[in-house]
């Protein structure tokens, strides 16, 4: 029986091994150095504001893998020999395989920072670092103050956490407004007033310095870039951004560049060895997308059409229309095709932008300045149904098409405001004025 | 977990209350502490004020502590530190409140004269005479427990109600649900019965929207004596309790799922939705939990429809000249009706039911065999060894006190806030087997966008495993979902959405979800 070991127990990982089992009775062996089950990372966020439990996280109960005869093993992979197709592990004992997926994840980047290894300075991104944030932040006595270094998407989960617990939240921002590299000004302007009414104290253009530590080794206070004032804090949350997790792989003939390099069918260069989800970085872009997708779902697709392959049903890994979503603080934030912000936005692409007067729900839809035809929506506030903008996309409708039939849309629940006519209003009455 | 042992050692600064909110505590504990001294037989000057100022302070504690502990804060999801609170962690204070709880509903129910129901003859005392005062202004009679009862149920309905509507500020659908059965609770379970009472007597008490088999005593003989005897009103009543069962609620049903009436007018579901919510976390989400609830919420059904059947057919006649409803042909209308019934979900529903088919087919057996041994062996009243009469007891005794009341209202501390409604209750067995089945309700599940994060699950009273069937971009199609809405609610990326829409492609299972290559999309989901 041929079989299959996969580096990495995160959602690409265990998609994959649960289609293979699918699909066949191959042997399969799934090792993580983190955590004995899977579980979503998505969600340590509740698990620190007390939504939920760890074991909450857990897709699965523990009696699934068992029964789906896919063995779990604890430890951390620190040699790959691919000629003899053994792992060796830190424990010291080695594993053999046929096939090997790698699906390693991602890790916090750290940009070279002073101070940046001190107590109470981590990321958010593993277990680990959700069992630090309850010594090092576990409320406001032994936390008095925590600054975050970094405005995406982990940033304001993290804020939000430290929120939660009433600790004073100093979030500094590279950026001139939050995550204004993704996000176009006007969506951008209305996080930040956002974030500001939840008593973060945003810092916008502000750069992070140095960490400054204590007798102890642990962080006393960060020094800004741009000011040099001195803020004191017990806890630094560093989230700007994450890069694959493939150190382990340096000395191995697996070829790397940030991440695990693959071809559409999701191949490395050597014969038998994958990679999949956020640490496989692809030879050329697909489309608009990044060659490296740290998200939830492509790590999924890729687990889902790797298993094909794997299968002797070699297929490549063509990923549909982008969409995504996120949250920020109370706001919901969907994506679907492509808006683009300032910073990358093609010379085609242009904005309808609305925005409810309660700065609480907004959308902008972009659509070709020559042809109308519709590239994507952002939607703040209000749900939208995924199926429809993706035929949207495929059937390539143009703006006024979308703005007419938004109510097919709306996936908000029932009872809520509409806001269909006011946005048809708004469409109407820029467009004369254009 | 050690991060819980540790947090709730530092628990104090955080996630205790504020200064306002322990005032307002106090205040509704005050009223709280009135109603005790009650219980001991304290004698107050004048009960009115008394009871009125118990319950004043009641509503206005609540009200003032919901007031600053939402109010202040931005609309949205307010879930935080459920699981370092106590209360709501199954912590001491929920243990506490759940034994408090089961041991009031014990001696409601089984030794009301502890409360101060008077004995034969004489005067209520002590709680029961507190509310003396409130009953005689409602119908002019004394208090009895049930009275007591029911106006603390309605209390708590109302201003816990409050509490969840101002929780959920920015869902409309949960307010608009909540002030529904916030209404049916003040209208229909207590106010209408009592002014029934003082227009005619003779009418036995009837919540008109407790339908049978969860108001499983409707058709005891001496109701209908009482319905019959009371004239056109009491009739009109019967025969509302009929048309409720076999015309109101299938089309309701079929129309909206059965969260019409499990989330927006039944008393039970009122309360488990108000003063429940802190406790809906609790509820035990695992494949283990569901095959119990499978097997014990489809008995008691079985056992209601044995007990109610066997009751009727014990006063029934048997001469047709006499009355067109006889024994036998009772009989045989169950049967025909449940057989009807059962044939028409085999041909038409076998693959939606896949495996649970075979359980529905044996509880159906079982049935038609006892409906037959009624008809061939009972005389006088016996149905083998047992009198209809100590079947209806002890169902009353099983599922009308112990499992409805004591575990299922007792234990939300412990055990969430469902597990009534999840378990035990016949009716939302009956609305749950037709909304799996026969109805245009279920929760549109939105393509690929889930991150399995498990909130929907976690707040899932009634124990369903939703990300299991979002992660899958499936809809949720499930007998015992009551449509409360939260799952859609907490969801932080927009994934479910309660809909009712056509039958077909209700249930979509999808091994491939939204955004994937339409190639393989199609290859895997159309070969299965
Ligand atoms: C706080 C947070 C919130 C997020 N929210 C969202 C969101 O809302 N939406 C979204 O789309 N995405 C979100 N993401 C991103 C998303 O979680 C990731 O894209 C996804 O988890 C990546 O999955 P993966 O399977 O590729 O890797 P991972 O989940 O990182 O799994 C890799 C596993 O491999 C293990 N491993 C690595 N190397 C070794 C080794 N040498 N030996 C043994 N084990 C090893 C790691 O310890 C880890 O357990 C979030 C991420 C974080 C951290
Ligand atoms: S599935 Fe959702 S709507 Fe149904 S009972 Fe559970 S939480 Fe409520
Ligand atoms: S449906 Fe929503 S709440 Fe449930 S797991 Fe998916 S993202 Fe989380």
């Amino acid at each position: 029986m041929e079989h299959i070991a996969i580096i990495g127990n995160g959602i690409s990982g265990v998609t994959l091994a649960r289609h293979i089992r699918k699909l066949s009775d191959k042997k399969i062996t799934i090792i993580s150095a983190e955590s004995d089950y899977f579980f979503s990372r998505t969600a340590l966020m509740y698990v620190y504001m007390g939504h939920m439990t760890f074991e909450h996280t857990q897709p699965y109960e523990n009696w699934f893998w068992k029964k789906n005869s896919i063995e779990l093993k604890k430890g951390y992979v620190h040699k790959i020999d691919t000629d003899n197709k053994t792992l060796h592990f830190n424990e010291g004992d080695t594993l053999v395989y046929d096939k090997l997926v790698i699906a390693s994840g991602s890790k916090p980047n750290k940009f070279g920072w002073p101070g940046q290894d001190l107590n109470g300075v981590q990321g958010l991104y593993s277990k680990q670092d959700l069992e630090n944030l309850e010594i090092y932040a576990p409320n406001n006595k032994v936390c008095k103050g925590a600054v975050i270094v970094g405005g995406g998407l982990i940033g304001i989960e993290l804020a939000e956490m430290l929120n939660s617990r009433n600790i004073p939240v100093t979030f500094l921002v590279r950026e001139s407004s939050f995550w204004n590299g993704v996000l176009p000004e006007g969506e951008s302007q209305m996080i930040n007033r956002h974030i500001k009414n939840h008593h973060i104290d945003l810092r916008l253009s502000t750069n992070l310095k140095e960490i400054i530590s204590d007798h102890n080794g642990k962080v006393k206070s960060i020094i800004i870039e741009e000011t040099g004032e001195e803020l004191p804090c017990d806890f630094v949350g560093l989230t700007a951004g994450v890069t694959p997790n493939i150190s382990f792989l340096k000395d191995s003939k697996i070829k790397i560049n940030r991440g695990v390099l693959v071809n559409r069918f999701l191949e490395t260069n050597i014969k038998d060895v994958y990679a999949i989800g956020d640490c496989a970085e692809q030879h050329e872009a697909i489309g608009n997308r990044r060659s490296i997708e740290a998200v939830w779902y492509t790590g999924r697709m890729m687990g889902e059409t790797l298993a094909q392959t794997i299968c002797d049903n070699r297929m490549e890994y063509k990923p549909g229309h982008w969409f995504n979503s996120a949250k920020f603080l109370d706001i919901e934030y969907q994506t679907y095709g492509w808006v683009h912000g300032k910073k990358g936005k093609p010379d085609y692409e242009a904005h309808f932008h609305w925005k409810h007067d309660d700065d609480t729900k907004c959308i902008t839809i972009a659509y070709h300045r020559d042809t109308n035809q519709f590239l994507g929506i952002n939607t703040f506030g209000i749900r939208m149904r995924h199926e429809v903008f993706d035929r949207w996309l495929t059937e390539k409708r143009d703006i006024d098409y979308v703005v007419e039939h938004l109510e097919d849309a709306n996936f908000d629940p029932e009872f809520y405001k509409r806001f269909e006519n006011e946005i048809k209003e708004t469409y109407n009455n820029t467009l004369q004025t254009n | 977990m050690s991060l819980k042992l540790n947090y709730s050692m530092s628990l104090g600064n955080s996630y205790g209350l504020t200064k306002t909110q322990k005032v307002a505590s106090a205040v509704g504990m005050l009223g709280l502490f009135i109603l005790t001294l009650a219980l001991f037989n304290v004698e107050f000057p004048n009960k009115t004020i008394a009871l009125t100022l118990a319950l004043s302070m009641l509503f206005a504690g609540v009200i003032w502590f919901s007031n600053s502990m939402y109010l202040s804060k931005s609309k949205g999801i307010k879930n935080d530190g459920v699981y370092f609170k106590s209360l709501s962690s199954k912590g001491l204070t929920g243990w506490l409140i759940g034994v408090a709880l089961t041991l009031f509903y014990i001696v409601l129910y089984f030794y009301p004269e502890y409360l101060g129901l008077a004995q034969k003859g004489e005067e209520n005392t002590g709680l029961v005479a507190l509310f003396d005062p409130l009953s005689q202004l409602l119908s002019g009679r004394n208090a009895s427990q049930w009275f007591v009862y029911g106006t603390l149920y309605t209390v708590a309905i109302l201003v816990f109600g409050y509490k969840f509507i101002l929780k959920y500020r920015h869902n409309r659908y949960e307010q608009i649900r909540t002030i529904s059965v916030m209404f049916f609770q003040l209208a229909f379970a207590f106010l209408i019965p009592e002014f029934m009472y003082v227009m005619n007597s003779d009418l036995p008490y009837y919540d008109l929207k407790n339908v049978w088999p969860l108001n499983y005593y409707n058709f005891e003989q001496y109701r209908i004596k009482a319905f019959i005897n009371a004239g056109n009103i009491g009739l009109a009543m019967l025969i509302f309790g009929i048309v409720s069962i076999f015309v109101i609620t299938p089309i309701l049903t079929y129309k909206y799922g059965k969260r019409w009436y499990c989330s927006w007018v039944c008393g039970c579901g009122a309360l488990a939705e108000t003063a429940g919510d802190s406790f809906r976390q609790l509820s035990d989400k695992s494949k283990f939990a569901w095959n119990v609830e499978r097997w014990v919420i489809h008995s008691v059904l079985v056992f209601v429809v044995l007990m109610t059947t066997a009751v009727i057919h014990s006063y029934l006649g048997n001469d047709t000249s006499k009355y067109w409803l006889t024994k036998s042909s009772f009989l045989t209308g169950v049967g025909v009706l449940l057989t009807l019934v059962f044939a028409g979900t085999m041909i038409f529903k076998r693959k939606e039911l896949a495996k649970d088919a075979k359980y529905g087919a044996i509880g159906y057996f079982i049935v038609i065999a006892v409906l037959f041994a009624m008809y061939f062996f009972s005389k006088d009243n016996t149905l083998f060894v047992f009198k209809s009469e100590s079947l209806r007891k002890s169902y009353g005794f099983l599922i009308g006190s112990i499992f409805s009341g004591v575990i299922g209202t007792g234990f939300y501390p412990i055990f969430g806030s469902r597990v009534w409604c999840r378990f035990g209750c016949p009716m939302a067995a009956i609305l749950g087997f037709q909304q799996r089945l026969f109805s245009k309700f279920r929760i549109t599940t939105n393509g690929g966008q889930c991150i399995s994060c498990g909130n929907c699950s976690t707040y899932c009273e009634m124990g369903i495993d939703v990300r299991a069937y979002a992660q899958k971009g499936e809809n949720i199609v499930r007998s015992s979902c009551v449509g409360c809405g939260i799952c859609s609610a907490v969801c932080p990326r927009g994934v479910l959405k309660l809909e009712n829409d056509s039958m077909k492609g209700r249930i979509n299972p999808n091994e491939i979800l939204l955004g994937n290559d339409v190639d393989l999309m199609s290859l895997v989901n159309e070969n299965r």
